[in-house]
């Protein structure tokens, strides 16, 4: 006899109007892609939370490694000049 | 019979459909073979019931004495009910779960496509909110019944037994009587004959790529049209109107 | 791994109010605490549909059903939030129902109750989930952040089950005498097994003073206790329920009431197997886990027939 299992493990992603992004709702178990989808829908849109689903294996999920936050966000704290405030407009400019 | 009475009948025999249905699928909650799957028909419940509510309030509406759709739902003698046979047959395992759902799902679905044209707005307009639910009950079903079906030999087994033993309550799904004859001609009912035919070959199609055999059609079993029942629908009403038939004039 | 550098300053990261993640560094004392609580509080979930759906088919009328059935499903919901914010801490949803059908892990020990009357229905929803609730608001704030972000939805959620509960109390005692006995008996019936949900008193609490120090509990027992009587005594005096206490009394200074000693014999014998539903409600789990087994496997054998094609189609 196979052994018994609790299926796989999926990430779901939920947009909750049409036009913002997918956020991360939380995960679910389902054994093909039509459970997953179905199993997301009766999880986590019970109170119209959402207009679409997106769902995928959490094994395919590929994280970053905390140790490497230094690396990867810290240089970005300093490139002030990528922020629009960071330039200065003569007095009584508009729309821009 | 005026067209009163017919329509009075014809909304309570589909009121009780969804309200007998309700009633056993939410007997599985707490049971499911997983959670998200607990989840899942604890929703098909849950739309049952509302769809349940919507018609017996509307049936109590045509009646006009004034009662609610808890008076129907829960005050009436068991010969009073005219919910299918095949919807009161009980949860013996999932597989019987489903083949109920998919034979009740694919008829509901051919079902109120039609009756959404129906001249009854009231009708017509609860057809048309609950066909969309219909629709997710029908996948879940086909879905279900191919993974049993072309899963394991146990799963293949369990699906075509079930199959099986519900299939002599499936063709009083078609009978039609005089309440229906009347209110097709005013345009209100559907006709089951079409119908009749559309949901073999669905349900063909389903059953044989689930690897399913399709059982030969002898005796089917009738008798629900006339409040005639199986022994489950006792077991179930005792249940469901214990509070309201122990404490008559509680309200709760 | 471990070394006290990365001790030090995983603590200095809860202190400053920062979140852990999964991935992030954490003692291994965090880890088993969070997996112990996190799950225990994932099978309360689970096995609290138990005594609720006991009366599912004999809900009174359609919206009773309709919302008891609602309640019921966000608790399995919940249950399923929690699994899968403890399965981020590396321990999978078999192991963690094997370890409570074991008797490994815990549940809250006030489903081990047995839900009577239809009154029980609203008890339930008002003191049980009232109490979780004052648990529960508390716990969004907690250091583990999948954890946190469960909690903040099972909140969002929750939050109509107090008043449903509160509403079927009301009305059973503005209804006939039957109804009125009925709710009392109930409220006899939960009232102290519900004060025993926030745990033992802080002096005897064995895991308080790390959960706290993590963050993972932000109050203690016997404070969230306290909020709890403090808000659920008026609501019962407002409805006419009696408080089956016969010494309790507001403290005029302090605006908090206080209560009889609450019989941890009791709770402690609960905890230990002994209440009247513990074997009942885990060989109920046990026995649909273990029925549920072949269709599991039929939708792993039709995936492994079918993964080509979905592949193909992903």
């Amino acid at each position: 006899m196979a052994t018994d299992t609790q299926l796989d493990l999926w990430e779901v992603f939920i947009q909750s109007k049409s036009g913002l992004p997918y956020i991360h709702a939380g995960s679910i178990h389902a054994s093909d892609n039509k459970m997953a989808i179905q199993n997301a829908r009766d999880i986590y849109t019970r109170r119209g939370e959402g207009t679409s689903i997106w769902v995928l294996p959490s094994k395919h999920i590929v994280a970053s490694n905390p140790d490497d936050n230094d690396m990867l966000f810290d240089p970005s704290n300093d490139k002030v000049y990528r922020h629009p405030t960071f330039y200065v407009m003569p007095e009584g400019a508009k729309n821009i | 019979m005026t067209t009163k009475d017919a329509a009075y009948t014809y909304t309570i025999r589909l009121g009780d459909d969804a309200l007998i249905l309700g009633h056993r699928l939410s007997e599985l909650c707490s049971r499911g073979p997983i959670l998200e799957e607990d989840l899942a028909l604890t929703n098909v419940a849950l739309d049952m019931i509302g769809r349940a509510q919507a018609l017996l309030k509307y049936a109590a509406d045509i009646e006009g004495k004034g009662k609610t759709d808890d008076d129907i739902a829960y005050r009436r003698a068991e010969i009073n009910y005219y919910n299918h046979l095949l919807i009161e047959q009980p949860n013996a395992d999932f597989a019987h779960t489903i083949a109920r759902q998919l034979f009740v799902s694919v008829f509901e679905f051919l079902f109120y496509t039609e009756l959404e044209k129906s001249r009854d707005e009231t009708l017509a307009a609860i057809a048309s909110k609950t066909i969309k639910e219909i629709k997710y009950h029908m996948q879940h079903a086909i879905d279900w019944t191919l993974r049993l079906g072309d899963g394991t030999s146990e799963s293949h087994n369990r699906m075509q037994t079930a199959v099986n033993d519900l299939w002599m309550y499936t063709g009083e799904l078609f009978e039609m009587d005089e309440v229906d004859a009347q209110l097709m001609r005013d345009g209100i009912a559907v006709d089951l004959i079409p119908i009749k035919a559309q949901w073999h070959n669905d349900i063909k199609t389903v059953l044989s790529k689930a690897t399913l055999l399709i059982p030969e059609d002898t005796y089917m079993q009738t008798g629900s049209k006339k409040g005639i029942h199986t022994e489950n629908l006792g077991h179930i009403l005792s249940e469901m109107q214990y509070l309201q038939r122990a404490y008559p004039d509680a309200v709760w | 791994m471990h070394n006290e550098h990365s001790d030090t300053h995983f603590q200095s990261r809860i202190d400053n109010g920062e979140h852990i993640e999964s991935k992030d560094y954490m003692p291994e004392g965090y880890r088993k605490h969070l997996i112990r609580q996190i799950s225990q509080h994932a099978h309360s979930e689970v096995i609290g549909m138990q005594p609720e759906g006991n009366w599912i088919t004999r809900a009174p009328s359609l919206r009773a059903k309709q919302i008891l059935l609602a309640k019921i499903q966000d608790e399995g919901g919940h249950g399923l939030y929690l699994y899968s914010a403890a399965e981020t801490l590396g321990i999978s949803r078999v192991e963690l129902i094997e370890n409570l059908q074991s008797g490994k892990a815990k549940y809250s020990s006030i489903f081990n109750y047995p839900a009577l009357n239809w009154a029980d229905i609203g008890a339930i929803g008002w003191l049980v989930d009232g109490a979780a609730i004052v648990n529960q608001v508390s716990l969004q704030r907690t250091s583990y952040g999948p954890y946190s972000r469960a909690m903040v939805r099972i909140c969002k959620e929750e939050s109509f089950h107090q008043r449903q509960g509160y509403e079927i109390m009301t009305k059973m005692m503005r209804g006939t005498k039957d109804q009125q006995a009925m709710a009392q008996d109930a409220m006899n019936r939960w009232w102290w097994p519900s004060l025993m949900m926030f745990g033992p008193h802080d002096t005897d609490s064995p895991h308080s003073s790390d959960a706290v120090k993590w963050k993972i509990k932000r109050e203690t027992n016997d404070e969230l206790r306290q909020k709890f009587i403090d808000k659920t005594i008026p609501q019962a005096e407002l409805i006419g329920l009696i408080i089956p206490d016969n010494n309790f009394s507001l403290d005029e200074k302090t605006g908090h009431y206080k209560i009889s000693p609450i019989n941890w014999d009791e709770f402690y014998r609960v905890i230990a197997g002994h209440g009247p539903c513990n074997k009942q409600r885990v060989d109920h789990h046990i026995k649909f886990h273990e029925e549920g087994a072949w269709i599991r496997e039929a939708a792993v054998a039709y995936k492994q027939k079918h993964v080509k094609k979905e592949l193909e189609t992903a």
